[in-house]
């Protein structure tokens, strides 16, 4: 079983990144493998409640979040400098599951891992 | 483990550099390409954290081909390495995983 | 060592594209395996019949599928992004009644798991993104 792990860096909506990062982390979950995800810069505001993207005509992203753990995605990582810089904190998160972890945990997470994904 | 991180933004445009120095260790290495390259220079907003990482011992490549593109070969920083795809190649095997920073 | 790549740029546009294919070419000058390049996002672009550059300026398509040619690499193109940004075979042209197909030979479209098994499969994984 490989460490992989999925790191998603982009805010939902202005670009599908976050979006088709989700979608291939949802599909990583069949291949039982110890999959996990970290936010990180623009990514922490996937995370971000009471999204309402319905008048773009985009799918929320901060409600498909939740699912994560159902796809066997345990291990949900939040860089807290990124969350800091953005003025969110932990209340404002859609997911009270996630582990906030600061750069020198990022750096360990990152050494432990056998591939990345980047997004 | 160590990871070998590629950047590929300028520091002038995007502060896409600075958040791969804030997560780098001291035996990562880092590969600027493309626009990346022009975190190179002596004069970009994050010389100073790409020396402290540099005084860490961190090794920080940029790709001759871009920054030979961009006509600032001149203007680099004197501890970056000038490098090509075959050290790429390379520094991909040497580290264990690639985190591409774009 | 085996490595797969992840194009996740649109050729032509920036220049991600043009560097995985290099990167392609040195690992296999070095004798590596490259297992498969995976085009996710705007890199299904990469897999387009009609890109029409002028003769001075390279096409990136045909260069995918002369290395693979080569090489016998798969080129894999993920169905999802490739129907939302309109890169069909003539079977998904024909599904969704389109007026052609425009995946080029060599490509073929697959799912997300050939992303994630790529990532097993191999002992580098590398992305090329903008």
């Amino acid at each position: 079983m490989k460490k992989i792990l999925f790191v998603s860096r982009h805010a939902p909506y202005g670009t599908s990144t976050a979006r088709e990062a989700l979608e291939a982390l949802l599909a990583a979950s069949a291949y039982g493998q110890d999959t996990q995800v970290l936010f990180m810069d623009d990514g922490v505001f996937q995370l971000l409640h009471h999204q309402e993207p319905a008048a773009l005509g985009q799918k929320s992203l901060g409600a498909s979040l939740p699912a994560l753990p159902l796809y066997d995605v345990e291990n949900i990582y939040v860089h807290c400098e990124s969350l800091r810089e953005r003025g969110i904190t932990k209340t404002e998160l859609v997911l009270d599951s996630v582990q906030i972890i600061d750069s020198q945990a990022v750096s360990r997470l990152l050494a432990q891992q056998d591939q990345l994904l980047s997004f | 483990m160590s990871t070998l991180h590629t950047v590929n933004k300028s520091p002038f445009s995007h502060s896409t550099l600075s958040s791969c120095l804030s997560v780098c260790a001291h035996d990562d290495g880092i590969l600027l390409l493309e626009d990346g390259v022009f975190g190179a220079m002596a004069t970009s907003p994050s010389a100073q954290e790409l020396k402290n990482i540099l005084a860490r011992g961190v090794k920080v490549y940029a790709l001759r081909s871009d920054v030979r593109a961009r006509g600032i070969e001149e203007k680099l920083l004197a501890e970056i390495q000038l490098t090509d795809y075959e050290e790429f190649v390379q520094l991909s095997i040497q580290h264990r995983c690639v985190q591409s920073w774009y | 060592m085996k490595f797969s790549l992840i194009v996740q740029a649109a050729p032509h546009s920036t220049q991600a594209s043009t560097s995985a294919l290099s990167f392609a070419e040195a690992l296999l000058r070095q004798g590596h395996e490259l297992h498969r390049v995976f085009f996710y996002r705007e890199g299904v672009h990469n897999a387009s019949a009609l890109t029409a550059p002028p003769q001075d300026e390279p096409n990136l398509p045909q260069a995918w599928q002369a290395l693979a040619g080569k090489h016998q690499i798969e080129l894999i193109v993920c169905i999802a992004a490739a129907l939302r940004r309109g890169l069909l075979n003539e079977a998904e042209a024909q599904r969704y009644q389109k007026p052609s197909a425009n995946l080029a030979p060599g490509f073929i479209l697959g799912g997300l798991g050939q992303l994630l098994e790529a990532a097993v499969e191999s002992d580098r994984l590398i992305t090329f993104g903008n």
